[in-house]
């Protein structure tokens, strides 16, 4: 109890509830812009991060992300263009009922759901990870070596595109994470005499290039015409909202649930969540034939389930260290820079942090209520804020950030060359989620890896010499062998036809 | 822009086999059967793989193109189709890596608030603000952050030709 008080007190400091109310104007802002994602908004504002204290770093970046993940809905639903990733599966939905004249009714379910889809998913967070924190403390280097494998074959497999494309995207990642002095022999790998590179590629100038470089990129050279907003009185946001979640009330339970399931499994997050509850929502709908005219239905489960699983990848990367998506993954980054290394001993060392960051998420949700329905009336004045403004200035904002984290233009370096990189790849179809988890997790991977090798003496039956370990083990082939029977099954039947 | 998938394939598999050529050169543990060039080593070989798989694929994808066509237009290597046809916007881009390029190389010679100002003035009047606002705007967001990161963060951004002047 002690413990839970010193964490309220931790949040409640008015410096860190103003910082979250400016993260969740930030968040709301940035989520609403078309192009301009939750993860940016989380990778634009670590440099930011790097100079607070844990608990209000946390606060803002739990903040930034719940209120942008619902904010990607608001040009989905006007514009038909999803502002993040996670509202890509009912952008459609949204926008048809838009064009129906229920632009409010769409946009209040939305709001009011993702709320509600947020207050599940702190509750499974907050309930699940102290619970798994103590039996992850038994973990020994196997089964940290099968959980980061896990975690690496979910990213792989549920990204999208070809799953070779995907393996390529993660192996590009490991390797950039093997750059450095090497942690068994402390022999310096790649740096071709570089001393800059000897401490590895810094992280965060990385995932700022990876996904905010190339989207500036992307932004000039794109051939997309400019979106026009949909002229509609946008006022009474709550009307009609008590009878649609009543009569939904199944589905905005079932949301959340598969939203923080999905959220928890580690490499998945929001933005499959949401399209797994869409068409989960859509097999058991008695209204199947409506999905898609704008039917609020299956809006209620996935407008719930992206929120959800945004608190749900929280628990495998506080407990584990094992990232469930990409805003987690730069999540991970922040902790390990302020001293609070995700894994089981933080829930026992520092426990009024981890309660502080289960506060933050409901406190982040709650606000989101009031922010999201001023964000919803502003919709309009944020929608016609020029994108070819903001451009410029991002990249100005990218520079200075990745150039604070050391002091040195070399991070500035690192986050051109993962910029340019991260385009190529996303225009020939290879998903950058899996590169972000290989830098990541390469290096706790080839820790664990190299530890068990060592123990085993090179034996590989040494992996599955634990119950738990081989579980995992046996767990992660079966994953790995799924998309090779895919692959077998297509060229056997194809070569029947 | 987007390359035939023999071409991302080779490029792979030429990196993958320069990867593990510079991996043999690195020293083993003592009386460890397994040092720092395993783990990189096993990557190489992964992108192997991976890369001729690829090189495969993209060898039959432009093969069935071909057959479609029926042996008239040959495919294409390269596909440009998403990228915008005027050289306006291939040079803005262009732009945005110099831009990059000039800070890495510059920055400490010229100073943030001078390369900040260029940058963020040129890419706005390129991108279709006019003359004036593209300045009145780069000196705003310039003079912005460099109050939050040099004067709150504390940030030592490069001062340059401002020395002595800068706040």
């Amino acid at each position: 109890m002690d413990v839970i008080l010193q964490a309220f007190a931790l949040v409640l400091d008015p410096a860190v509830l103003g910082v979250m109310l400016l993260a969740a104007i930030f968040g709301l802002f940035v989520g609403a812009i078309p192009g301009l994602t939750a993860t940016m908004a989380t990778a634009l504002l670590v440099p930011f991060t790097f100079f607070m204290d844990p608990v209000p770093a946390i606060a803002c970046i739990v903040t930034t992300v719940a209120m942008a993940i619902f904010a990607g809905d608001i040009p989905g639903a006007l514009l038909r263009i999803p502002g993040t990733p996670a509202s890509a599966a009912y952008c459609d939905e949204a926008y048809a009922l838009t064009r129906k004249g229920k632009a409010e009714l769409a946009l209040g379910t939305s709001l009011v759901c993702a709320v509600i889809g947020g207050v599940i998913g702190s509750a499974v967070l907050a309930l699940t990870a102290p619970m798994l924190a103590e039996f992850a403390i038994k973990f020994s280097s196997y089964e940290y070596f099968w959980l980061a494998c896990l975690g690496l074959s979910c990213a792989v497999i549920v990204s999208t595109g070809s799953t070779l494309k995907g393996v390529v995207s993660l192996l590009i990642g490991l390797f950039i994470s093997t750059i450095g002095i090497d942690i068994t022999a402390g022999h310096p790998r790649f740096t071709f005499g570089s001393v800059e590179m000897m401490g590895g590629i810094s992280f965060i100038p990385a995932m700022i290039g990876m996904f905010a470089i190339s989207e500036v990129i992307r932004f000039t050279v794109s051939t997309d015409p400019k979106p026009s907003v949909v002229q509609q009185p946008i006022k009474r946001v709550f009307n009609g909202i008590g009878s649609t979640l009543k009569s939904y009330k199944l589905n905005v339970f079932r949301g959340g649930v598969i939203g923080a399931v999905v959220g928890v499994l580690p490499g998945a997050g929001a933005d499959i969540a949401a399209w797994i509850a869409y068409a989960v929502s859509k097999r058991f709908s008695k209204k199947r034939e409506k999905y898609g005219t704008g039917h609020v239905e299956g809006l209620v489960d996935a407008g719930t389930a992206n929120n959800a699983g945004l608190a749900g990848a929280w628990v495998p990367a506080l407990v584990f260290g094992i990232p469930g998506d990409s805003i987690t993954a730069i999540v991970i980054g922040v902790l390990y820079m302020k001293g609070m290394n995700p894994g089981p001993t933080v829930f026992m060392s520092q426990p009024e942090l981890i309660y502080a960051v289960f506060i933050a998420f409901f406190i982040a949700n709650l606000a989101l209520l009031p922010l999201g329905f001023l964000a919803i009336r502003l919709s309009r004045l944020i929608l016609r804020v020029p994108r070819h403004v903001l451009i410029p200035i991002i990249l100005m904002f990218c520079i200075v950030g990745s150039f604070a984290i050391n002091n040195t233009v070399f991070g500035v370096t690192i986050m051109l060359v993962m910029g340019v990189l991260a385009y190529f790849m996303e225009e020939n179809g290879f998903p950058v989620a899996p590169t972000i988890l290989g830098i990541v997790l390469g290096t706790m991977l080839e820790d664990n890896f190299m530890s068990s090798m060592i123990k085993a003496d090179g034996d590989l039956m040494g992996f599955f010499s634990r119950p738990i370990a081989a579980t995992l083990g046996v767990l992660v082939i079966l994953l790995w062998l799924v998309p090779l029977c895919r692959a077998l099954f297509r060229v056997i039947s194809r070569q029947r036809t | 822009m987007r390359f035939n998938d023999a071409i991302t394939g080779a490029v792979l598999v030429v990196f993958a086999v320069a990867e593990i050529a510079y991996t043999r050169t690195f020293p083993s543990l003592h009386g460890q059967a397994y040092g720092p060039d395993l783990f990189p080593m096993l990557i190489g070989v992964g992108l192997f793989g991976c890369g001729c798989v690829l090189i495969l694929r993209g060898l039959l994808a432009r093969r069935e193109q071909r057959m479609e066509s029926g042996g008239q237009a040959s495919a294409s290597w390269l596909d440009l189709s998403n990228v915008a046809e005027s050289s306006n916007a291939r040079l803005n881009a262009a732009l945005v890596v110099l831009f990059l390029v000039l800070y890495i190389v510059l920055s400490d010679f010229i100073g943030f608030i001078p390369i900040s100002f260029i940058t963020i003035s040129t890419l706005l009047y390129r991108l279709g603000s006019s003359l004036i606002s593209s300045c009145v705007i780069a000196i705003i967001a310039t003079a912005v952050i460099q109050f939050l990161f040099a004067k709150i963060l504390l940030v030592p951004l490069p001062a340059g030709w401002m020395q002595g002047l800068v706040w």
